[in-house]
């Protein structure tokens, strides 16, 4: 009625044979790196396509940007620096990175949400890498995050910023805020996949978001805060991440701070990604 | 346990334990390669516990399985190559238009663009989705995203396929057209492994049947044999007069050699069937007796009857009542 052949064991592939012929395939016993790659693109397109459907879902790296930088530069400006104008130097990079932490906890919450979906019931009896549904919309959200810097940057141009850094410098900032968004998500992801709902993730992603961005020079000079303050402020990577985009941006400069910041988000990776991973592992 | 060729699923002795529940506690399947195997059971039966353990979507708490001689708890991953598995609920994309869905699944398993792009085309005309095939799934009805999971399972032409429950929640007309479905993948060599709360279901569409009552199966083999271990058709005539009765009583009882049960306010007789033709050789001797019949109906014996039978227990009654669970295991 039908043949079954398996070749030795330590071969990657086996040959299954049915009559029918509708079963005439080799079978991998396990996901090679560039299925990987490619099945992680798939689904980045998926969750792309999720965006442009919903656009709601954009508003935290479109309007919000928007309308914090004039509100934040007409607000602070006189009070921190004398002058919009000379503020906006200052806030500007503040603001990218609080947009882009922003950014980082839709990418938890909408892991979350995604996983309570049908359609993940199907990913996980497809023949795919385990990983591939979870980096596939970080690797969507690198578009996310370069849609909120790249504004922050124009709204603060049209306010009358004038970037020292010139081109190469403000490209360089976007660059490493593109990276850090990235980076950071992870925090956001590895909520995401222990979390027991979607409102749970954003409650503790809001909780861990809020100091992280105010607790550093983002608004307001490390200078002026009180000594236990400053001293946290100065060791957040949000600070580094923030003093490096200015250094990039307003002088075009590479100094030390990109290095720390680098430095910070490669640890950030260093200890969520291998969470995240495995609690995802664990629910797939 | 040996390879058996010819089993498309082989699975003994499975078990699931939820807490201290045994959703599925010691389940033997033999699935043969080219049948139509029906699962049947009442809610919380364990039917879906069961598929999801055989489709790697749950880890096998005892007991083993193998899909086409591959360990389901070793090779999870050759085991998802051979198997399209339509879920309970319908798990394709809401942001996805049809054509998208399919496309994504497609390519995720590894079809070339075009490859992708054909099968989709080939599958919404099949399933008669082609005008919908882009309009987003959120205005699809429920019989239409039915359609569409079915058709995301079989993008790679998979040689054995799940069905958890097919057609609860469809009208008549698409549940006909499901089973069309079904039997067309068949012909095409499929194995198809369903599950289904409705004896009609497992009749029209299975070769063979196990019956699962609370983690346990309690009865397997064609709907033919199960039905007759289980509960008897009954011929129900409408007579045109009351005074015919006893005649008619008479006469069907020396046909099927049982008695006939009358109920003369309604000019009512029901007369108990060995086989569902003896119908045909009742009605011809009323005929011959010139008993008048306004209107007749044949039924076949229930799921409850024959959870009545198999279990001792109508089949929704008391499925949650872990007290009653105790004293009947
Ligand atoms: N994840 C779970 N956690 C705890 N108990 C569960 C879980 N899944 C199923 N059960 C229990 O296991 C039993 C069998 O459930 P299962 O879903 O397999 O039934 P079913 O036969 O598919 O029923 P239905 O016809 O309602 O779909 C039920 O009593 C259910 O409550
Ligand atoms: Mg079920």
């Amino acid at each position: 009625m039908s043949t079954l052949t398996t070749t030795p064991p330590g071969d990657a592939t086996q040959r299954v044979t049915v009559d029918t012929g509708v079963l005439d395939r080799r079978l991998a016993t396990h996901v090679s790196l560039g299925q990987t790659v490619a099945q992680t693109m798939t689904l980045a397109w998926r969750a792309t396509m999720k965006m442009r459907r919903n656009f709601e879902q954009l508003f935290d790296v479109t309007i919000q940007p928007l309308l914090f930088t004039a509100m934040f530069a007409y607000i602070f400006g006189g009070a921190i620096s004398g002058s919009v104008k000379d503020y906006l130097p200052v806030i500007i990079p503040g603001l990218i990175g609080q947009t882009v932490l922003t950014a980082c906890i839709a990418t938890g919450v909408q892991l979350r949400e995604d996983m309570d979906k049908g359609v993940f019931d199907r990913f996980k009896v497809l023949p795919i890498a385990r990983i591939a549904p979870l980096a596939g919309p970080m690797v969507a959200d690198l578009v996310r995050y370069a849609i909120a810097s790249t504004l922050t940057f124009g709204t603060g141009i049209a306010m009358g910023y004038r970037p020292g850094g010139g081109v190469l410098g403000v490209f360089g900032a976007i660059l490493l805020a593109i990276v850090t968004g990235w980076s950071l998500a992870w925090i956001f992801t590895w909520f995401g996949t222990v979390g027991k709902t979607a409102q749970g993730v954003q409650g503790i992603s809001l909780m861990v978001m809020f100091p992280l961005t105010f607790l550093s020079n983002a608004f307001v000079p490390t200078a002026t805060m009180p000594g236990w303050l400053r001293a946290f402020a100065d060791v957040n990577p949000v600070s580094h991440v923030i003093s490096a985009i200015r250094e990039l941006a307003n002088h075009g400069q590479v100094t030390a701070e990109v290095g720390w910041a680098v430095l910070g988000c490669a640890v950030v990776v260093a200890i969520f990604a291998p969470l995240s991973v495995r609690s995802f592992n664990r629910k797939m | 346990m040996h390879t058996n060729d010819t089993l498309a699923v082989h699975a003994q002795g499975l078990v699931k334990t939820f807490g201290d529940q045994r959703a599925v506690d010691g389940i033997d399947l033999e699935v043969r390669r080219g049948e139509v195997f029906g699962v049947l059971g009442p809610n919380g039966a364990g039917k879906t516990t069961t598929l999801k353990m055989l489709a790697t979507l749950l880890p096998i708490d005892g007991g083993r399985a193998e899909v086409f001689g591959h360990d389901v708890s070793r090779e999870g991953h050759v085991i998802r190559q051979l198997l399209g598995v339509t879920g309970q609920y319908a798990s394709v994309d809401e942001n996805l238009t049809a054509t998208e869905n399919l496309l994504l699944f497609g390519r995720l398993q590894g079809l070339s663009r075009p490859e992708s792009k054909r099968r989709a085309a080939t599958l919404l005309e099949q399933f008669d989705l082609t005008e919908a095939a882009n309009k987003p799934i959120s205005a699809f009805s429920g019989g239409m995203r039915r359609r569409l999971d079915l058709a995301a399972s079989l993008i790679t032409r998979p040689p054995l396929i799940f069905l958890d429950e097919p057609t609860t929640g469809l009208d008549p007309r698409t549940r006909g057209q499901m089973w069309d479905t079904i039997r067309e993948l068949v012909d095409e060599g499929c194995t198809v492994l369903l599950t289904t709360q409705y004896l009609d279901e497992a009749d029209q569409l299975a070769d063979r049947i196990a019956v699962i009552d609370r983690g346990v199966k309690v009865a397997e083999g064609t709907s033919d044999e199960l039905k007759s271990s289980v509960g008897r058709s009954s011929l129900t005539v409408h007579l045109a007069e009351r005074d015919d009765l006893v005649l008619a009583a008479a006469t069907a009882r020396g046909l099927v050699g049982e008695e006939p049960v009358p109920s003369p306010e309604a000019r009512r007789l029901s007369v108990p069937l060995e086989r569902s033709e003896q119908a045909v050789d009742v009605l011809v001797a009323l005929r011959e007796k010139g008993i008048g019949i306004e209107s007749l109906t044949v039924q076949k014996p229930s799921l409850d009857e024959v959870f009545l039978a198999l279990t001792g227990h109508t089949a929704d009654s008391d499925t949650d009542d872990s007290a009653s669970m105790e004293a009947a295991s």
